[in-house]
């Protein structure tokens, strides 16, 4: 079902104000994110790479985000929507801090604010361009869920988004079981991070070396603990890779 | 030339099929547990139906954002309604909350294709469904969502009734008993799972009498 918002061609001088006000197309856009629950909590990995359409742009932004004491919040999608929603939850988390009566919000609650937050703004029609993963444990229970920019929201035991829902979800599926340790987390979520830096940011017949630096989040009772960046190791040696044209020359 | 949004669709079709059947003194919801979008599936495991009162349960298809946003507003208005009349809203009423609510938004619906069961005063099961925006029937049975047209044929071979438009007024409510009405249920929604791509994964069956709710899930096909 398609929507598209009538506008008068006519008046482009006053509806120009209006448009200006409204996100119209992301700018500076983060990739995927994948998370996992696992024994102790939950993990959550992404790339450190902000596009500005085909340009890698910026390579330091950390897309993952420690949120009060219990919840990890990852954005894919437009960074500086991602910006403004941190602002928003640091007001929020500011407020609960306030009350200053041992109770603390948990990855429930700041999912549930996100949600609504993210469907008010689609109801006006001015989204907040982002795919957003919310993982978390508080009291034991861990809890991971996602919500998309026009408010659709799940929980589940593992999350992905963009590429890693077509590309990681299935190998989740298939390798994810529960309580697994922290070491068979990593493992598995560096399988699926691998697959996406294959795959992801479609690639031509022209090769180009660019080191992937990934940071993985994890989260336990004791916290938040965020790895240092790291890269992982790719293999670019299979006889298929040497000569891609091979079958057909001129094709890509 | 003025700039478009690069037609963005505020809508998503998060698929799903929602099925209820209304008995003498039972009513059985059923839904099935995938959330897909587009081509991929998002959730194998997510429930879309939810009690919104004792004898009135909603199960609801269509974008789950509209859903989730129609539920809370329907659980809130229930809740003011305890506190001023010091009771449960019964179906019927519910009923027709669900469809003002609908209209209220006639000129940006909530894009959710439900279908409401439970117990009206006397006890007999009741079913009512409705479209987008709120027009809704009393009937004795109902099928909503992406296999409703696999569904609605088949229900309606097995439950028809004598016509409503005849008088004096006939029982739309099916005389089967509540074991096979859950069968039947479970039939219809083995045979959408297998031509409905969006429905899937597994089956989770209410079944409403006078003395309490009962839920029963069901592995469907996963592909």
């Amino acid at each position: 079902m398609t929507f598209t918002i009538p506008i008068d061609n006519g008046d482009a001088v006053k509806n120009a104000e209006a448009d200006s006000q409204r996100t119209l197309y992301p700018y500076v856009t983060g990739t995927s994110i994948v998370a996992i629950k696992y024994k102790d909590g939950v993990l959550m990995a992404s790339d450190m790479g902000g596009s500005y359409g085909s340009t890698l742009r910026y390579k330091n932004i950390e897309r993952v985000k420690a949120i009060g004491k219990h919840s990890l919040l990852g954005a894919s999608g437009e960074i500086s929507d991602f910006q403004e929603i941190l602002r928003y939850l640091d007001e929020l988390i500011l407020n609960d801090n306030m009350w200053d009566d041992g109770n603390s919000l948990g990855p429930k609650e700041v999912h549930n604010y996100l949600t609504r937050v993210m469907y008010n703004r689609r109801n006006k029609f001015n989204p907040l361009w982002n795919t957003l993963v919310l993982g978390g444990i508080k009291n034991g229970e861990s809890y991971l869920g996602m919500v998309s920019m026009i408010g659709v929201s799940f929980e589940d035991n593992h999350i992905a988004t963009g590429f890693g829902n077509h590309l990681a979800r299935p190998i989740l599926r298939d390798e994810w079981h529960a309580d697994l340790s922290f070491e068979d987390g990593v493992k598995l979520l560096e399988k699926c991070m691998r697959v996406l830096l294959y795959r992801d940011r479609s690639a031509i017949n022209k090769f180009q070396k660019y080191i992937e630096t990934v940071q993985i989040a994890k989260i336990t009772e004791e916290g938040v603990t965020v790895s240092q960046p790291y890269s992982l190791k790719t293999f670019w040696e299979f006889q298929a890779f040497h000569n891609p044209t091979a079958g057909a020359e001129g094709s890509w | 030339m003025v700039k478009q949004n690069a037609n963005w669709s505020p809508y998503d079709n998060n698929g799903g099929t929602c099925v209820a059947i209304a008995g003498s003194d039972y009513c059985v919801i059923a839904a099935d547990t995938r959330m897909s979008t587009g081509y991929s599936i998002l959730s194998r495991d997510y429930s879309k139906i939810h009690k919104l009162a004792d004898k009135a349960v909603l199960s609801s298809s269509g974008f789950q954002a509209d859903v989730k946003a129609l539920q809370k507003v329907l659980k809130s208005r229930h809740l003011i309604y305890q506190h001023q009349h010091n009771k449960q809203m019964s179906c019927p009423a519910m009923a027709q909350l669900l469809s003002n609510t609908l209209y209220f938004k006639r000129f940006f619906p909530y894009y959710a294709f439900n279908v409401l069961g439970g117990l009206d005063e006397e006890g007999k099961g009741c079913v009512f469904t409705y479209d987008a925006v709120g027009s809704y029937e009393k009937v004795g049975y109902s099928a909503q969502g992406s296999g409703s047209t696999l569904i609605m044929p088949f229900l309606d071979n097995q439950l028809k009734s004598p016509s409503p438009l005849l008088l004096p007024a006939q029982d739309s409510n099916t005389p089967l008993s509540e074991a096979e009405a859950v069968d039947l249920v479970k039939t219809v929604f083995a045979s959408a799972t297998e031509r409905d791509i969006y429905t899937g994964d597994s089956l989770e069956i209410m079944v409403l009498k006078a003395d309490g709710v009962k839920t029963e899930l069901m592995a469907l096909r996963k592909d």
